[in-house]
């Protein structure tokens, strides 16, 4: 060894110096020894120095916990005498000192039994390390996770605020739609009746519109239309288009009188930078024979489809109508057509035809999609001639379910309504007629 | 039935129940948040409240259809003990309030031993411990029930705790004021109390001795607050014997 062969140098001296005595008293941590009940009966020389206070002070006449701070002496009370009579050991547990001069020193105290030769537990045994620097970047480590926990809690909040300003936004939209549409179709003898709206997202408004209406001599009105654009602007539009038509109706059923009035109420009725049109069918349908006879004209809106009693769909050309309230005269052309038992008339708005599709997963949509995409007007003529004959309600049945299915693909809403005649209309519909 | 206090769980009975299950029948459990309990089932609501903690016991008592009853509450379960009797007295024939105190906040007229300060630091110290468990805290809370052993391996493991059910619970304990309880009391009621215990000192042994009329009041020659551990032949024999009266 080369120790051995050089006795005088300095770590041999060291060696003899660090005998065990001066190793426990001047370790660099406190040593303290307790009998069960807590008493001190031994205490190193650092320990000391660190309380500030002489042997005989505490030797005899102190226990552990009156070491501690009281909140520590509860926490020693409540948790660590338990744990140390209950394992014989425990470690690393975070205290604070009270010091002789009122100070705290943060410590980390480690304690184990030491039982006798009988196996009686005779002392507990216990090392402490200051642990200042640790617990103050404990304590950093404490507070970043309390300001991370109140920053998620603040987001929670923050997310289910939102959510429910959400729902609320939903609810008014919900409320503002349904003023765009009867309560309920009314009941006209020898018609049957159905609709449907779709609504493409809860958080935006379309501008679609229709209504059924009685016109007195037992002849009904009805309108299906589309303002341009979405939200409450065109919401609005649509409110006042209805209202327009039903008020204006009570004077004048002309269908194009009707589409002449309501575009001069929107060409004058533009104001700020959101300019809004429509597209509109008006009709008025009169009881003809075992039928009706429909008389309608249109503002630029997608042509009505007709499902034939005998099978197969065709659309009623309406040509020749501009769209409504974009110029100061709306010339239109008014059609006449005749609903026979068994026939369905299907009015629809365009967020329908322009449905984007996906051919490759396509299969209620009939394979059908035009050049870029959208569902078409195609699509629509073969789907409803695969329907036809059908009744009203199986019709708009047939349609939702697609809408449905188009699912995503709808970037507006859609408005369907569907008129045709009620099989027993021919032998009993003379009875319902007006002044029963 | 032996109800343990705040800090730990059932496991402080180790050495107490097997001496009173040899004469008696023992209920041992822990309250809900506390020891192996379902944590799911914990509700601040409900265990902001000594009255939450006497739900449990309750319970208890329903579902094991408990008669004849000797409540032995350690510490804060004396008190809980004590609501219990209150509510459903025909099922308890006698209380055993082990080291009670019924408020641990000093007040006028009143020395509990503590301020409200002295409870900030506890709760402190709490924080401090859980720092270095929450880690391997993890599986005993999540709950392992296809490894048990996962739990048992973890030291210290009888007084973990989820640290916001232990803050709750620590506040309910130590804030409380339970004073008034003690004149509701009608049966037979022991108090334990130790020689030396800097929690439930003498003199507030002395005062639940004085408001619940007809008590007994044993000194026991122990130190601390947790003679069933300490000096847990005395602390059996002295509720045996209180028992065996009751029986």
């Amino acid at each position: 060894m080369r120790a051995g062969d050089h006795r005088d140098e300095p770590e041999f001296a060291a060696l003899l110096e660090d005998n065990p005595a001066d190793l426990y008293e001047n370790a660099p941590c406190g040593y303290v020894s307790t009998l069960m009940d807590g008493r001190i009966v031994k205490i190193n020389r650092t320990l000391l120095t660190w309380l500030g206070r002489a042997r005989d002070e505490v030797v005899g006449r102190m226990r552990f916990a009156d070491l501690l701070t009281v909140g520590g002496k509860l926490y020693h009370e409540t948790h660590f005498a338990p744990l140390l009579r209950m394992q014989g050991e425990i470690g690393g547990i975070a205290l604070e000192l009270r010091t002789a001069a009122g100070a705290r020193l943060p410590v980390l105290v480690t304690s184990k039994v030491r039982a006798g030769a009988d196996g009686r537990p005779l002392l507990i045994r216990s090392t402490v390390f200051d642990a200042g620097d640790r617990r103050a970047y404990e304590i950093e480590l404490l507070r970043a996770r309390e300001a991370a926990e109140a920053a998620r809690a603040a987001a929670d909040r923050a997310r289910e605020d939102a959510q429910q300003e959400r729902r609320r936004l939903q609810e008014v939209l919900a409320t503002l739609r349904r003023s765009l549409l009867p309560p309920a179709l009314p009941d006209v003898p020898g018609l049957a009746v159905a609709a449907h709206y779709h609504t493409a997202s809860p958080d935006d408004l379309g501008g679609d519109f229709y209504d059924l209406y009685p016109l007195g001599d037992g002849r009904w009105g009805f309108f299906l239309g589309d303002v341009s654009g979405h939200g409450p602007g065109a919401a609005a539009v649509a409110s006042l288009a209805r209202y327009t038509l039903r008020a204006a109706a009570l004077h004048d059923s002309d269908p194009a009188s009707l589409l002449a009035i309501l575009n001069t109420a929107m060409y004058e009725g533009q104001a700020g930078e959101e300019t809004h049109y429509c597209t509109i069918i008006t009709g008025v349908l009169t009881r003809a024979g075992d039928g009706f006879a429909v008389t309608f004209a249109s503002g630029g809106h997608p042509p009505p489809v007709m499902l034939r009693a005998g099978g197969g769909a065709d659309y009623l050309p309406t040509t020749g109508g501009v769209l409504i309230g974009l110029l100061p005269e709306a010339p239109s052309v008014t059609v006449v057509a005749e609903l026979r038992p068994g026939d369905t008339l299907l009015l629809y708005t365009d967020g329908l035809i322009e449905a984007r599709t996906h051919e490759s997963t396509d299969g209620g949509t009939d394979g059908h999609s035009d050049d870029e995409g959208r569902y078409g007007d195609q699509a629509l003529l073969t789907f409803a001639g695969h329907l036809a004959p059908a009744t009203p309600g199986g019709v708009i049945g047939a349609m939702a379910a697609l809408l449905d299915e188009l699912g995503e693909g709808l970037d507006d809403d859609a408005a369907l309504l569907a008129l045709g005649v009620t099989p027993d209309a021919g032998t009993t519909g003379a009875g319902r007629r007006p002044g029963r | 039935m032996l109800a343990h206090g705040f800090g730990c769980d059932q496991n402080l009975w180790r050495l107490v129940a097997p001496v009173l299950a040899e004469e008696f029948r023992v209920v041992l459990f822990d309250y809900v948040g506390s020891g192996r309990s379902d944590v799911s089932a914990w509700r601040e609501e409900r265990y902001a409240t000594l009255d939450g903690y006497a739900g449990d016991v309750l319970d208890i008592c329903r579902d094991l259809d408990l008669r004849d009853l000797v409540f032995v509450g350690h510490s804060v379960s004396a008190m809980v003990g004590v609501m219990s009797a209150a509510r459903e007295p025909g099922r308890f024939a006698g209380l055993v309030l082990l080291v009670p105190s019924p408020r641990y906040i000093d007040d006028e007229g009143y020395r509990g031993g503590f301020s409200e300060q002295d409870i900030d630091e506890l709760l402190a110290s709490l924080e401090a411990n859980y720092l270095g468990w929450s880690a391997t805290m993890a599986p005993l809370i999540m709950g392992n029930p296809d490894r048990p052993e996962l739990g048992e391996e973890l030291t210290n493991s009888f007084c973990r705790t989820d640290p916001n059910i232990a803050r709750v619970f620590a506040r309910t304990t130590f804030l409380a004021d339970s004073r008034a309880d003690l004149a509701t009391v009608r049966v037979p009621t022991l108090i334990l109390e130790c020689a030396e215990d800097m929690i439930a000192p003498r003199e507030v042994g002395a005062y639940v001795h004085h408001a619940i009329p007809g008590s007994r009041l044993v000194t026991l020659a122990a130190t601390g607050h947790c003679p069933q551990l300490s000096a847990p032949e005395a602390t059996a024999g002295a509720i045996a014997a209180f028992a065996r009266e009751g029986v």
